[in-house]
């Protein structure tokens, strides 16, 4: 750690806190504290008939938790002196995430296990292991999980693509920041629109330019979302174009971080451009190469609103992502108790591939070196 | 690669050494032509068909004043053609609605997002913290791991919970749903950005008589500013472009603009001009973001992930 500051770098006045700005701050902790659960029990005795308030919703406890989370900050700062205010830093983005992401995450589960359609009368109700149960013999979820495999197996292709794309602004050409800002475009444009653009328009099998010279190419049929293996196809290529350049950016800023004396010296030693590709550039880019394959599974793995926009999952389910899937469960069933238990369950599996990707990457650039 | 050709060595020098150097590059170049029209044809086609009539799109007609003469039919339906931009139009209206609705919930969710990312990042790069068993690496990774979880996993809590706090269809909620999403990658950014400006300015104004905060306020953050910026406008364009949180949060008052373009172009009757002007208007804004921007988005890109 080279570059953090050192804790005894000031003068040591600074380090010593008044007793009474530490009283004052306990005093102000405390009183926030005693707020937001008095604020808590009162909304919970409120709901369950006990008492009667009249709170119209839970926002109060929201607006108590905000005080609590300014109180803590200012609290840190006025007990621990300097550290406090070295803590104040990361604080609010820790707050903030651990309310945004821990608290629903926490009640996500809760209702994973519940049957609880939105659109029956019966409300809320703990059915135990029956989503799980449903779960397991769904073979729709299932076969979407599959498609996953092959969507997140199209990140390589696109990975060779964009490396390819990325060697070729490298090279010495004219126009180069107009071919860059040409190949950027696409990661600018929403997926829903890419959707229409592309999916609805470009494709379209009477009038879309792509089927009309598809039938010029001499394809009679040119339908894209006819056949499962055609429509899924189609759902990566349409990807690829939006998240190839992601890839290409960053393949180029590491092409271009690679010290030139290298690729000097193997064209002195005479190597041709496809040896010194495979033996000095791929190898030197491996690292770089990992993290954005990395990164791209990662946000892959969340693929939905092409495929919600364009086939909705057709046909048969064979373009399906499981994040489409859910959302189809969510918005067009009302199933909440099942969708979160699919959801909940996805994410168990993510955790599982991710770490042992970045395990496995790891290990071997361990042994790499 | 498919640029390197063999050199024949029967010939002579100088006729060894033209061609390879010509057909290498004219491959380049055919490469990369190939690769812009690509890239392009899709915005192409779009914006040209949003002044095509009936007759132009199912002739396929491409280029304009050549194939076809272009038409503000597509731009009239939205109430952007010059004779109806005066007039009342409830169209145009919605559609300036959810236009000004994804303004302030990406530029509120990036703002939002790049301060207390900054602060985070600043910490995490400066000092070592300790909180139980966790260290800054473990911090750090914790915001990290954000980035994994999927949108499905809190869409439906989020539903749930934004009901009863009355979030629900309010850019407050959507604002504060993109921070969350946009905040890895910000903390990402910003803390390598912190990396690479010298501590030793810090330590300066610090035995000057700086508190913490003095010193990061007054030195280190006009430093920071284009990294700065670059999180914000990759902030701006990702929560922009999100569609899954707010086709499931929002219903009528804070519907964005992904929202509106999928509902419109949903519909199966093809009217091709009215849906074409429709992804024209909402692409156009990051189209041009991409061209004059294209610097800082690079920056913010590759800031982190390449070292």
């Amino acid at each position: 750690m080279l570059h953090t500051i050192p804790q005894s770098l000031g003068p040591v006045e600074r380090m010593i806190v008044p007793p009474g700005s530490a009283r004052r701050g306990k005093l102000l902790l405390v009183a926030a504290t005693v707020l937001l659960f008095g604020v808590l029990l009162a909304q919970i005795t409120d709901v369950a008939g006990v008492t009667s308030f009249g709170f119209v919703s839970w926002r109060p406890l929201l607006s108590g938790y905000i005080i609590w989370a300014g109180a803590l900050c200012a609290a840190q700062v006025m007990i621990r002196g300097e550290a406090g205010q070295r803590a104040a830093f990361v604080l609010p983005a820790v707050l903030f995430t651990v309310a945004m992401v821990v608290f629903p995450t926490v009640f996500g589960l809760y209702i994973a296990f519940t049957d609880w359609n939105l659109s029956a009368v019966a409300g809320r109700r703990f059915n135990g292991l029956d989503n799980l149960r449903t779960l397991f013999a769904d073979r729709y979820f299932w076969n979407a999980l599959l498609n996953m495999v092959y969507y997140v197996l199209s990140v390589l292709v696109q990975y060779a693509i964009a490396f390819g794309l990325a060697l070729l602004l490298n090279a010495e050409i004219k126009a180069r920041k107009f071919f860059r800002v040409a190949f950027l475009l696409p990661l600018m444009l929403s997926p829903v629109a890419v959707s229409w653009m592309i999916g609805k328009s470009l494709m379209e099998y009477r009038f879309g330019p792509a089927a009309t010279l598809a039938r010029h190419l001499g394809w009679d049929n040119p339908a894209f979302f006819s056949t499962p293996w055609l429509a899924r196809s189609s759902i990566i290529a349409m990807d690829a174009w939006v998240s190839i350049p992601f890839m290409m950016i960053l393949l180029l800023a590491g092409l271009q971080a690679l010290p030139s004396e290298i690729k000097e010296a193997a064209k002195v030693d005479g190597a041709s451009g496809w040896q010194s590709f495979k033996e000095i550039t791929f190898p030197l880019m491996l690292p770089v190469s990992i993290t954005v394959i990395i990164l791209r599974v990662i946000f892959q793995l969340k693929l939905a609103d092409i495929v919600i926009n364009v086939t909705a999952g057709g046909p048969g389910g064979a373009t399906d992502t499981v994040s489409s899937f859910i959302f189809r469960e969510y918005r067009d069933r009302s199933n909440v108790g099942y969708g979160t238990m699919l959801a909940e369950f996805y994410l168990v599996i993510i955790i599982i591939f991710v770490a042992l990707i970045l395990k496995g990457a790891s290990r071997w650039m361990q042994r790499d070196n | 690669m498919a640029t390197h050709v063999e050199t024949p060595t029967t010939r002579s020098s100088l006729w060894s050494r033209r061609p390879q150097f010509l057909t290498s590059s004219l491959l380049i170049y055919a490469a990369l032509v190939f690769w812009a029209f690509v890239s392009l044809f899709p915005i192409y086609w779009t914006i040209t068909t949003s002044f095509k009539t009936a007759v132009n799109v199912t002739q396929g007609h491409l280029i304009p004043f050549v194939d076809f003469t272009p038409d503000w039919k597509g731009w009239r339906s939205l109430g952007l053609s010059p004779d109806t931009i005066f007039a009342q139009s409830t169209v145009r209206d919605e559609f300036i609605r959810r236009f000004l609705n994804s303004i302030v919930a990406s530029s509120g969710a990036s703002f939002l997002a790049v301060l207390i990312g900054s602060l985070a990042a600043y910490g995490l790069s400066r000092f070592s913290y300790k909180f139980l068993w966790m260290k800054n690496k473990d911090i750090s990774f914790f915001f990290l791991s954000q980035l994994i979880l999927p949108p499905v996993v809190l869409a439906m809590p989020f539903l749930v919970l934004y009901k009863h706090v009355m979030l629900l269809d309010t850019l407050v909620g959507l604002i504060l749903v993109y921070t969350l999403m946009v905040l890895p990658i910000v903390i990402w950014i910003m803390r390598d950005q912190f990396d690479t400006i010298p501590v030793e300015l810090e330590q300066a104004a610090l035995v000057d008589g700086c508190s913490i905060w003095g010193a990061f306020l007054r030195i280190v953050l006009p430093i920071a500013l284009p990294g700065m910026v670059a999180a914000f406008i990759l902030s701006v364009i990702l929560c922009w472009n999100e569609y899954f949180f707010a086709a499931l949060l929002t219903s009528s008052n804070a519907k964005t603009l992904p929202v509106m373009v999928a509902s419109q172009t949903g519909s199966q009757g093809i009217n091709w001009w009215s849906m074409a002007a429709i992804a024209t208007a909402a692409i156009m804004p990051l189209v041009l973001v991409g061209i004059f921007l294209e610097r800082y988005i690079v920056k913010g890109l590759t800031e982190g992930a390449v070292k």
